[in-house]
């Protein structure tokens, strides 16, 4: 199982456009990525899921990703986080 | 045979197929269906599909408006393919044996409900994607709403209302004429149809069910009516009528190149108004000589942020390089009243028109107003830009503007970022603007006289109300006085003065404002001929 935490600095937080390109990254691997901040969680595929989060700026998300190919998804899902949100 | 009166927004006539739309949102019935896979099979052709015309949306959307206001189909295509949605439509469909429409009538309900209770503005905004999302969804489910607007056979389309999502897929090419049972003289088919000099009739009562597809149909503008499956002595007559118009046309297509001047020597600049980039192409065909009103909202519509300074910089320098050294006049946002955007977080108003909107939320929120004033600064360098402020009626609110300017410019100067100072005139839209234009004209380098607003602030008539129709007169004296008044203001200091509303496209007033010593007409582009011709034809 692989981790990382990143603080939001996107003005509107996790908002729709962002949300789907996860949920399209996510889908290219078949480790489980999951989303949790503030005492909720959604699996990184499912964008109503994780847009229903409502993270906002300055929340600090954890993600954990679980499976075969858990290294090289972790590595691209931060790189992500860090170029789009 | 038919025949119903209405009233033509945009003059001229058309024959052919009726193509009518009908809206989808009647109440979806609940049955029970026989087989499951069927079902699903059938959901699932309409998700494919659904899929395909969004994608279609968001190619020809990356076109006409740019990427970045055509991500939202991107993200509706993500939408309906999500796992919670469609694992909910596909539970319901294999539990409770119901058809699949319902389904997604539910399932859509469940999730626009759970985004509009959520505390953040922008997520509950997120209610209005899930229903769309939902409802395209259903019309491709069943049979009778099922018309690919992208790919029609060249029509008169026949409709309640159209919607700009609608409009947007047709191929415009293909659009012979608009009837509607609804809209106003302002409303979006009203624009769009001027702007592409489509025949438009609105406000007809005519009943849709009665109506169908594929029969045959005449729009006659000079009459404002329409005919349904007219004699052959009505197509004919409608076909002599038709190739007169056309002789017109080219009539003044040889007025291309020419000036807007009268026997006498007279003038008159004739503008294009404008509302994208990619209107553009309308202004070229129809040798608009400069442009007197590019609504810059465009930038700020169907966004859920902000425009950049660079998103907006380059539309700007665009523009103006396009129109190699004609005038080209931009309005600052005029966002508030009938045009609202959520990110703004505008609170609700009892009376829009007369609320938070153009130029006051710009002196309110000054960031926001700096970003698109350095954009402009910027462009100016680039060709012959002019900036116009909307809404003003006071002397303070242009010194505030001009302070704001000034700030811009230091920050600029600072920078070291390379800009040129514009024009820089104000819209006369308000009787107290009007009253005051004298003092106005001492600060300023030009009038243009949005006739639309002063019409409505004016004979206090709103103008989205179609019930007040009788009682709205465009042609009321107070404002042709008031117009008289503003054009005599600004000539004192020596300033110029135009018309950018409807009525600088009346061709029953050209004579009349050229008189009266109006230096520029600014309309559609379908418009600007005709009034050069009736300018040419003035002593």
């Amino acid at each position: 199982m692989k981790t990382f935490k990143y603080v939001i600095t996107d003005e509107v937080g996790i908002h729709a456009r962002p949300a789907g390109i996860l949920a399209k990254e996510a889908k290219k691997y078949t480790s489980k990525v999951t989303l949790s901040c503030h005492g909720a969680e959604a699996e990184a595929t499912k964008l109503l899921a994780v847009m229903s989060m409502a993270v906002k700026k300055g929340e600090e998300v954890t993600v954990t990703i679980e499976g075969a190919d858990e290294a090289a998804a972790c590595a691209e899902i931060e790189k992500f986080f860090k170029e789009n949100l | 045979m038919s025949q119903f009166k209405g009233k033509a927004v945009y003059k001229g006539t058309a024959i052919g197929k009726v193509l009518v739309l009908k809206k989808s949102d009647s109440v979806v019935k609940r049955y029970r269906i026989e087989s499951v896979d069927d079902e699903l099979q059938r959901l699932k052709s309409a998700v494919d599909r659904t899929l395909k015309q969004l994608q279609k949306l968001y190619d020809k959307a990356v076109i006409e408006v740019g990427e970045a206001s055509a991500a939202i189909f991107e993200v509706h295509q993500m939408m309906v393919e999500d796992d919670d949605y469609q694992d909910a439509i596909h539970n319901m469909i294999a539990n409770e044996q119901v058809n699949a429409e319902f389904a997604v009538a539910v399932t859509g309900d469940n999730f626009a409900n759970m985004f509009a209770n959520m505390s953040d503005d922008y997520m509950r905004a997120r209610s209005a994607d899930v229903k769309d999302i939902s409802n395209r969804l259903i019309k491709n489910l069943s049979d009778d709403g099922d018309v690919d607007l992208s790919e029609m056979e060249p029509s008169i389309i026949v409709a309640d209302d159209l919607t700009p999502s609608e409009t947007v897929q047709m191929d415009k090419t293909k659009i012979l004429a608009f009837v509607t049972v609804h809209g106003s003289a302002n409303s979006h088919t009203a624009i769009l149809a001027r702007m592409m000099n489509i025949p438009a009739l609105i406000s007809v009562p005519m009943n849709l069910d009665e109506l169908h597809t594929g029969m045959t149909a005449i729009v006659n503008g000079k009459e404002d009516s329409v005919i349904f499956e007219p004699t052959d002595d009505e197509i004919a007559k409608a076909e002599a009528q038709l190739k007169a118009e056309k002789e017109q046309e080219a009539l003044l297509a040889a007025l291309k190149g020419k000036e807007s001047v009268t026997k006498s020597g007279k003038k008159v600049h004739v503008f294009a108004n404008i509302g994208s980039v990619g209107d553009l192409g309308y202004v070229m065909e129809n040798d608009a000589e400069g442009i007197g009103l590019f609504r810059s909202e465009f930038l700020y519509l169907g966004k859920d942020r902000l425009p950049t300074e660079e998103e907006q910089f380059s539309a700007y320098k665009q523009v103006v390089q396009m129109m190699a050294g004609k005038k080209v006049v931009i309005r600052t946002m005029d966002i508030g009243a009938d045009k609202k955007v959520d990110y703004l977080g505008l609170d609700e108003e009892e009376n829009p028109a007369l609320g938070f909107r153009a130029i006051r939320i710009c002196l309110e929120r000054p960031e926001l107003f700096k970003t698109q004033l350095r954009a402009l600064l910027r462009a100016a360098k680039y060709g012959n830009l002019s900036i116009m402020y909307p809404m003003i009626t006071s002397v303070e609110e242009v010194m505030d503007i001009k302070a704001i300017v000034e700030e811009v410019k230091k920050e600029l100067d600072a920078e070291g970022i390379p800009y040129a100072v514009p024009e820089q005139g104000v819209m006369i839209e308000t009787p107290a603007a009007v009253m005051i234009s004298d003092e106005l004209a001492k600060i300023v380098d030009f009038f243009s006289v949005g006739t639309n607003d002063l019409t409505q602030y004016t004979l206090a008539i709103d103008r989205q109300n179609e019930n007040l129709n009788r009682f709205y007169n465009p042609h009321h004296k107070a404002i042709l006085m008031m117009i008289k008044m503003v054009t005599d203001n600004a000539h004192k200091y020596g300033k110029w003065a135009g018309i950018c509303g409807e009525l600088g496209a009346d061709l029953t007033l050209t004579e009349e404002f050229v008189r009266m010593g109006v230096d520029e007409l600014s309309m559609s582009p379908s418009m600007i001929l005709k009034v050069r011709n009736i300018i040419r034809n003035m002593d």
